[in-house]
Parts: structure tokens; sequence; C-alpha cells
């Protein structure tokens, strides 16, 4: 009985996805695995289903945890980095849940105390996927609290090194910041304006009142907003590098003292409405510039991708410990899909290893009793005992985060584009003051200061300032609605010098989780549900492909199932002998040639029918953009084995080195060297193997099909489905590029007109009031403009 | 004449006001999440006797 192809459009009730292997029917809804069934079953006992109606189908797909997975949460040295308040009756702790993403998710979250009285209250961050439960300790273990979160499909995602406090307190900073000089800003143009518009004589009382109002309002813009200017400036100082910093804070201080000086002396009244303009317009180009994307995090390490604590014997029994405390000589159990947090010896008969994480190999490994296995593997089946021969921290994965790449602060050498604008400028300005000082040293000494002050007043490059953080900001926007997240707005300037360009092979070419399965050979319909069927029962990574590849059903069942490891598979389905595996295995003659990697042959009743060949599937559209990428495109590094040679030939053509077998240390030697030919460097991979690549290279983009689970430390995340428009980003930011130069002119433009007004005396309080805003507007909109303008030109190419 | 600068000090101390207030909020975090409150209050409280739409 073959229930065909119609059972394909069956989603899930639960996660929304198709019902690829099985379908399970609870109240008449169909479920595509157990875990998803079990959510249900837990939702609807606790009369919470009104879940399934705020979205449709908001689940997430996910495996069933077993029952001690969070139970380290209850050590003490763990808990006590968690909670954030402790006491006998109550409790807080916060957990970051990468499954958050959408309103379902949040009215479950919120609704815990239903599910469990030992809930006291629980609130969600959407932005940055947190939830805060408070929790009675008494009925309820911190564990428990994560087995329940766990059970409803969001796993919480421990990690006791993130620090986002520190984070927040930062920008919070800043918008205060702005927030002052916006406000003191507007209230000196308002007592400003009886100046512009030119009071009578009569009211010089009332002219002394608003200036010195004026200079009331002005004193916290200059000692709290501004501080951050005369700060980096004075570090600029103290590294002898003249950056964009230097001339906005001497054009501040003169602004600021000569304005001071004005009003005290009762000469004039001064210029502090350019002053707390400049500084609040120079505060928005760095609150713009500093977009971030709360939900992503950009400087993970390996301790991300590892557990935080594995059962260790002592004294019989199983206790969970943290890895750091892990000591050579520990016995150490890892259960199915858990990593292996440091080098190990194998104690048990056998144990499949993933080292997918390391090195991007997709198929496991068999190890045998005795045999070291690294840490980063993850086990597949059942459980596997360990002897630690090495920590964590000293492991052959860990120590790649030794190499000096990672030792880099953040600020690289690079020069930036705005800062050697910045050198030129200051050198100039500098240069005029020091004529236009001469000029009236000789013709009218008594002016001279009035004049030189000027001069460096209008000199405070605002516009220049603000081009870049405009510019870059909007591009960074436009980015990230195509799914490009950059970690900060100094990437598209790296991005665009790149002329080489280096690419993983599995996740980021290939698609590792969903490889391509094809038959050769003679199989008839019903004969696919029952190979379906049949490898639905083994837990072997190619049987998984297999189950998940064929969309047929059946309602037989097998009788004498068996599973010999590293031959095959048997079973009998509807009176027929099925046999799936080696060569030698399926049909028991040794005659034929050897099983080649990733296939499978099928015996029905004996009889040879054929095999399955499992393949790593490539992304799609790849083949357009790497023709446009072209020359620049300079090599694949896999830490795969070279199965899949001849299918990346095809798609990469001969100009570009294929290099197989590499390890995480090989691949960053790799872009190092590429690096010393004076080449500009993007990589682009996924797993923790390329962490290292990613890291040395000049820009390191991350490839993930899900924003919500790990990428390795990366200058920027890129989403699986616009890789093919890979090429276009980095057009894109060259031309971001090139926009900056052309605001960088028009800036200089208003500076040159303010300086002629400078230094023939004439920069009167209304000229400097009106060329400011004039200017930063100007910038700004053209930058803003143009991007948009760049980005609509360049992306919409797509479609062709 | 003294009564504008009256005025002005009375408008100034308010304006000055409304900006501690904002300070205040921005430390207590109410602009951490801006999406979440948005949703949350149109959750509907659970009243024990009715069933949940489905």
């Amino acid at each position: 009985m073959v229930a065909a192809e119609k059972q394909i459009v069956t989603t899930c009730y639960h996660c929304g996805q198709v019902c690829e292997s099985e379908v399970l029917l609870l109240d008449d809804k169909p479920f595509c695995c157990p875990g998803c069934q079990t959510v249900f079953e837990i939702l609807n006992t606790h009369d919470l289903c009104e879940y399934y109606s705020l979205d449709k189908a908001p689940g997430s797909q996910h495996a069933v945890a077993g029952d001690d997975v969070y139970a380290y949460l209850d050590e003490k040295s763990v808990r006590k980095k968690l909670v954030t308040f402790d006491s006998a009756e109550f409790a807080s702790v916060q957990f970051y849940i990468p499954a958050i993403h959408c309103v379902s998710c949040i009215w479950l979250l919120e609704n815990l105390q239903r599910v469990d009285a030992g809930f006291l209250h629980s609130e969600v961050n959407f932005a940055r996927k947190t939830v805060s439960i408070d929790f009675n300790p008494q009925t309820m273990a911190l564990s428990r609290v994560g087995q329940w979160l766990a059970d409803i499909g969001y796993a919480p995602s421990v990690n006791l090194e993130r620090n986002t406090p520190m984070k927040t307190g930062v920008s919070k900073q800043a918008v205060l910041k702005l927030a002052l000089a916006g406000f003191c800003f507007g209230n000196v143009m308002l007592f400003s304006f009886p100046e512009y518009l030119g009071l009578d004589a009569t009211d010089a009382g009332l002219m002394r009142v608003f200036s010195w109002l004026n200079l009331t309002l002005s004193i916290p813009v200059f000692f709290y907003s501004a501080a951050g200017y005369f700060q980096a400036s004075l570090k600029s100082f103290q590294q002898r590098q003249i950056n964009i910093d230097v001339p906005i804070a001497a054009g501040l201080l003169a602004l600021f003292l000569r304005s001071a000086y004005d009003i005290i002396t009762a000469t004039g009244p001064g210029y502090l409405d350019s002053f707390t303009g400049l500084v609040f317009f120079l505060l928005i180009g760095r609150w713009f510039q500093s977009k971030t994307y709360e939900s992503l995090a950009f400087d993970r390490d390996f301790t991300s991708y590892f557990p935080l604590a594995v059962q260790k014997q002592v004294g019989g029994q199983w206790k969970p410990v943290v890895i750091y405390e892990l000591t050579p000589g520990d016995t150490i159990r890892i259960r199915n899909l858990e990593i292996i947090p440091a080098d190990s010896v194998l104690l048990d008969a056998s144990a499949h290893i993933d080292y997918s994480f390391v090195t991007g190999e997709a198929r496991p490994v068999l190890a045998h009793p005795g045999d070291m296995v690294y840490a980063g593997g993850r086990v597949i089946g059942p459980p596997a005992s360990f002897v630690v021969e090495k920590p964590t921290s000293q492991s052959h994965l860990t120590s790649l985060w030794n190499n000096d790449a990672f030792r880099k602060t953040d600020e690289r050498n690079y020069q930036k584009i705005i800062d050697r604008a910045a050198r030129r400028f200051t050198w100039i300005v500098l240069g005029i003051a020091v004529l236009t000082a001469c000029y009236w040293f000789y013709t009218a000494p008594s002016s001279m200061w009035l004049v030189i002050t000027s001069v460096l007043m209008v000199a405070c490059p605002c516009a220049l300032a603000l081009a870049a953080p405009f510019t870059y900001g909007s591009m960074l926007r436009v980015m990230g609605r195509h799914a490009l997240y950059l970690k900060n707005a100094d990437v598209i300037e790296r991005l665009a010098a790149v002329d080489a360009v280096v690419f993983d092979k599995t996740g980021t070419i290939t698609l590792g989780d969903r490889p391509d399965v094809s038959f050769v050979g003679n199989i008839a319909g019903e004969e696919y549900a029952w190979i379906k069927l049949l490898t639905s029962y083994s837990t072997h990574p190619l049987s998984k492909s297999i189950a998940a590849a064929i969309r047929l059903h059946t309602d037989d069942v097998v009788t004498g199932f068996k599973e010999i490891p590293g031959k095959g598979i048997e079973g009998v389905v509807a009176c027929h002998t099925i046999s799936i595996g080696s060569a030698s295995f399926t049909v028991g003659s040794r005659d034929l040639m050897a099983t080649p990697s990733g296939h499978v042959f099928v015996a029905i009743d004996g009889e040879l029918r054929g095999h399955m060949a499992v393949q790593a599937s490539v992304r799609k559209d790849l083949k357009g953009m790497l023709g446009r990428l072209g020359r620049r495109c300079v090599a694949l590094l896999s830490g795969d084995t070279d199965g899949d040679r001849a299918k990346m030939y095809t798609l990469f053509g001969d100009h570009v080195q294929l290099h197989f077998n590499q390890s995480p240390h090989d691949k960053l030697d790799y872009i190092r060297r590429l690096q010393q030919q004076g080449k500009k460097v993007l990589m682009v991979g996924d797993g923790l193997n390329d962490a290292g690549a990613l890291k040395q290279a000049d820009v390191g983009l991350a490839v993930t099909d899900d924003t919500g689970i790990f990428t390795p430390a990366c200058d920027g995340i890129l989403h699986g489905s616009q890789i093919q428009s890979l090429d276009r980003f980095m057009q894109l930011s060259k031309a971001s590029t090139r926009i900056l130069k052309i605001a960088f002119t028009i800036s200089f433009m208003y500076n040159a007109v303010a300086l002629t007004f400078a230094v023939t005396g004439h920069l009167t309080p209304l000229v400097a009031a009106i060329l400011m805003p004039l200017s930063s507007v100007s910038v700004v909109g053209f930058s803003s403009i143009a991007v948009n303008a760049a980005a609509r030109r360049i992306l919409k190419k797509k479609s062709v | 004449m003294i009564i504008i600068v009256l005025l002005i000090s009375i408008s100034l101390a308010i304006a000055l006001t409304f900006l501690a207030v904002f300070f205040w909020n921005i430390k207590s975090g109410q602009y951490d999440d801006m999406y979440t409150p948005s949703v949350r209050m149109l959750f509907d409280p659970k009243k024990d006797d009715s069933k949940p739409v489905s």
C-alpha cells in the first residue's frame, strides 16, 4: 500500500515543515516528528493551544532532548553565573533562546506559569531573543526551567561568557549624549533667534541674558556630549596619528572658547548655536552608523560550540561537570549528537564521530577502542564513554584560537579613507590658518586672533565627518535588508578593497545537511517506499539522507531488522528481503569493485537492483555569481575529501585552485600567504573549521541558513539564500566608496566657501549658523539618496 | 522685560524636566525592547471558563 505523492503537501501542525520521513497523527493534526508531537501534547494538556492560533505553524522542529541534559544548570558554579537574583523562594534567570521568531513564541514564553506553577513570571525581549524568568527555586530547580523550555521547543542556549549588558550600556550612553546635545541645540537656537532677527539696542540687557543662557546650555554639551571627540583626538596625538577626530576637536574647542570669550567680555553673541548643532549632527552620524543586529553575535569563539558541561564518572556515578574542570584521566560520557569537549580516547567498542564542525567532512568516522578522538567531534548514535587526554583549552581544535590571528585587536592597521582625507585636510587648514595669521598680523594685528579662531572654527569638518557614517550606515541597512548582516560600517570599506575571494565548500558552496540522492538501477515505485521504510530504522547518516530524499510512504512494517556496523542494514518488508549497504554486503560476493564513497547498493531478495549515490548538493545559482567574480575568485578550501573534485571543477573552472583535506590551520595559513602576496582577501565560510581563516582574512563572511544558529567569529553574516549575490554586495561596497568620495568633495566645497568668509574676517555668527546646517544636511541627503539609488541599480539586476 | 526672563526660566525648567524624564526612561531600560510590548498588549488574558479560540 502506497500513499503516493499527495502526502508531500502534508505540513506539520507544529513547525510547518513538510512531513518528509513520517506523518504522526494526533487529534487529527499531522506532525512531522515525535519532537513536534510532544510539544503539542504538552501544550494541549496545559490548555495552551492558543499558541497555534496566533501564528500559523509557529513551532520549530527540534529533537527530543534527554532528561538530564540540563542537569548541569544546578551545579553551583554554573547556577551562580546564570541566576541574576536568588533567594529561598524567588530567583530570576535570563536565557538566550535562538528559536524565538514570532508572536506565538512571545505568547507561549510569557505564559509559562500555566505549564508549571514553579514559574512565577516571564518576559520576552524579542529583539535580543531572550526571556527573563522568575521562578520559585523551592518547587522548581534551575535545571527544570531549562528542561521545560526545551520540552516546549525553546531550548535555551547557555553561554557563561555572554556579556551583552556592557554593549547596551555603551549604546545607551550614546543615546543620552545625543539627547542632551539635541536638547541644548534646540534651546540655544531658540535663544539665538532674536540675534538673527536683530534686536534693538535698547534690548541689550535681554541679549546678555540670552547669551548667558546659551553659554550655560553649552557647557554640558562641551563636557558630556562632545567629550568623546576630545578624548579620541588626545589619543591620536599620543599615537602620533592624525585622524578625523583631531580637526573636529580643534574646531569644537575653537568654537566654544571663542564664544565663551565673546560672551564673557560682552563683545558678541558667540557661535554657540553652531557649536551645539555641530555636536548634535556629529552624534547623529555616530548613532546612525552604529546599527547593530542585537540577536546576532559576531564574536563567538569555540566555547559557543562546545557544551557547557558533560557527564563525568565520579565514584561509579555520572555527574555533570563544567568542561573547564575536566582534567586528563577523567572518564566522560557523550550522548547522541553531543560534542566531545576535549581530545580523548574512546573506551567503548565503537562510536561514530562526525567531525563536520572541525573538518567540514560530512560523513562520520568510525572510531575503535583506544582511538584518539578530537574535541569538536560529534557523537552519532548510542552514548559513548571516553577518557580525557588533554584539557579543553589545549585540544587540537582550540589551539587554533591561540593563533596570532585571534590576538589582533578589532581596529586593524587598515588606513581608513576618512582618516587619510582628514590628514590632508588638517594640513591644508593649518597652512591656511598660518598664512592668514601672517597677513592679518601685518595689516591689522588686533583682529588676528579673531580671524585665526574663525578659520579653525569653519575648518571643523563636520560635513566630512558625517559623510562616512551616513554613507556606510545607509549601506549597512540596505545590505541588512538583503540578508547580509555586517558587524560594523568599517567592514564595507574593507569589502570594497577585496581582490581575492576564497570559499569553503561544505555548508558554503554545498548544503551539508540536505544531500542530493540519485538512484541508478531498476527499482519500481513501491520498492522506493520499502527502502525509505527500512532506512528510516537506521541512524546512519547515509540512511537518514536516503530516507529523507524518498517521498513515498507505506504502511508496511519491517520485520527482522538488522544493522551491521560498517556494512549495511537488512530487513523484511512485505515478504521481500531488502538489504542496503556496501557492495559486498548486499550481494554477498567479493568480486564487485570496492564501494565508492557515498554509494549505497540495494538488493531485493538477494538480487542487486542498483545503487543510490548520496552527494552533497550545491547551492542554486552559484554559477552566475562565480562567473561575475571571475578571476577574483581564487580558491576553494575544503576540509572534505576530494570526492567532489570533479563537480567543483565544473562549477569553478580552471583558474580556481581547489584544495581538499585542509585542516583549520591550513586554511588560515593559505589566507595568510595570499595576504603576503599583497592581496586583500575575502573568506566565505561557515563552520568552526573556517574560524581561523575567517579571522585572518581582511573580510570574513559566515554563511548560514538560519541566523539563529551559531556562526564563528566573523565580520558579517550572509544568509545562505543570498550567496549568489555576493559579487553584487562587493560591487555595492565599491559604489559606496565612490559615493563617499563625492560626498567628501561636496563637504570640501562648503569648507572652502566658509574659509573665504573666515580669512577675510567676515564670519559672523549668522553666516556660521546658515552654512553649518546647510553643509551637513546636503551631505547627509546626498549620501543617503545616492546609496539607495546605487542599491536599487545594482541589486535590481538580480531579476534579469 | 522681566516677564520674558521669567517665562523663559519657566519654559526651560519644564523642558529640563522632560529631558530628565527621558534620561530616566533610557536608564531604566524602557527603550531596550521596542517590539515585544506592542505585541504583549494584544494578548487576551485567559478566562478560566472560556475555551481558547482555535
